[in-house]
């Protein structure tokens, strides 16, 4: 059943973003930290256990691959209501820490992933 | 018969956005194919029409949603809101590979750590070289650059005045706005094609929306590692924001 898939994929976003929110507050920030990532591994959880027990139908998986394919769209729709306005508008100081910080953090990337040791580039 | 259209649309909004999007989305990949000849990845052309319109919704009407603050595209609000995004990434985590994503936990961690003072140093340092040299303007801007969440609540907390909090979101938008565009053209300079560098790019630019709109316009594959460890940055960052780095920078300007 299609609906299957979109409940459980509901229940671990509902229960990781809650576990996010009483993560923050035990931690004392005004922030949700890590609910999405909190679901997404409830969610592998799950989908592992029901192949194991071999009752991962395709309307299960259906319901939620639906979601995962409408995620580029959700973007556009996303990137189409930031405050674009605002960062134009922020002048030199904006433009300035935006760039720099982008284009190191960039640059860090593959000082990280590649096979160096982490400590190389975590200075 | 206007008024009539218009409580036609308002009532229908999720769906008006539905079509708008699809809409986007048709005449981003005909650009891409029949403009750029495939070069660059219709999604990223799909983003970067949206960011366009939200921008001239943004002028239009004075307000902060972009588009959605049009009474018309109302519904984008709600398709491209924290709700529908949240649900859409877990979804993208079906398909993870548990294996890879245990392998790249602690350089994931490290990237976190990394991500998130680079740029605040960055921002902090700008932010003093324009003549913003307290303490509490430098965090609050050095924060901004962190994401547009870490800046404002990080100002709030230390009690900044409202320009340095523009500047501060300023700054995080254009940080996001930077890395939804930039992603897939640096994506093969920066080795950005395996689920291990996903997640430290995730970690190094942590801002959620640049960070998943970036790697969907570059390989959705990678959507659900980079999401992974960059739904943990914000919250580091309004973490150590106001506490660790404000008094980091504090001992260094005083006061």
């Amino acid at each position: 059943m299609v609906i299957y898939g979109v409940a459980i994929l509901a229940l671990c976003t509902v229960v990781g973003a809650a576990l996010g929110d009483l993560l923050g507050l035990a931690i004392g920030v005004k922030a949700n930290v890590g609910g999405v990532g909190i679901a997404m591994l409830l969610l592998v959880a799950i989908r592992w256990w029901l192949v194991k027990a071999g009752t991962l139908t395709p309307g299960f998986k259906f319901g939620v691959e639906f979601w995962s394919l409408m995620y580029i769209p959700i973007v556009v729709a996303m990137a189409a209501q930031q405050n674009v306005v605002a960062a134009v508008k922020g002048g030199p100081v904006v433009l300035v820490a935006g760039v720099v910080a982008v284009a190191l953090s960039f640059a860090c990337v593959p000082l990280l992933a590649g096979r160096k040791k982490p400590d190389e580039a975590g200075q | 018969m206007i008024d009539v259209l218009q409580g036609t649309i308002a009532a229908q909004g999720l769906l008006v956005a539905f079509v708008v999007v699809g809409a986007i989305v048709f005449a981003a990949y005909f650009l891409s194919k029949h403009l750029t000849l495939g070069r660059i990845h219709g999604s990223a052309i799909a983003i970067v029409i949206g960011l366009i319109l939200a921008w001239i919704g943004g002028s239009i009407t004075g307000g902060t949603k972009g588009i959605a603050d049009l009474p018309f595209f109302a519904g984008i609000g709600i398709m491209g809101g924290a709700m529908l995004r949240d649900f859409a990434i877990v979804a993208t985590a079906f398909d993870v590979d548990i294996v890879e994503a245990r392998k790249a936990g602690v350089v994931g961690a490290v990237s976190i750590v990394v991500g998130i003072v680079l740029p605040f140093v960055v921002g902090a340092v700008v932010a003093w070289s324009f003549g913003y040299s307290d303490a509490v303007s430098m965090t609050t801007i050095g924060a901004g650059a962190v994401t547009y969440i870490v800046g404002p609540v990080t100002g709030a907390a230390l009690g900044a005045g409202s320009d340095v909090m523009a500047l501060s979101i300023g700054t995080g938008v254009l940080k996001a706005v930077l890395v939804m565009v930039a992603t897939p053209m640096i994506a093969k300079y920066i080795g950005l094609d395996n689920p291990r560098s996903a997640m430290v790019f995730g970690g190094m630019m942590g801002t959620t929306s640049g960070v998943t709109a970036g790697l969907a316009a570059t390989d959705p594959k990678l959507v659900p590692y980079g999401a992974l460890t960059s739904t943990f940055y914000t919250g580091v960052g309004c973490l150590v924001g106001p506490s660790v780095l404000y008094l980091a920078v504090r001992a260094l300007m005083g006061g």
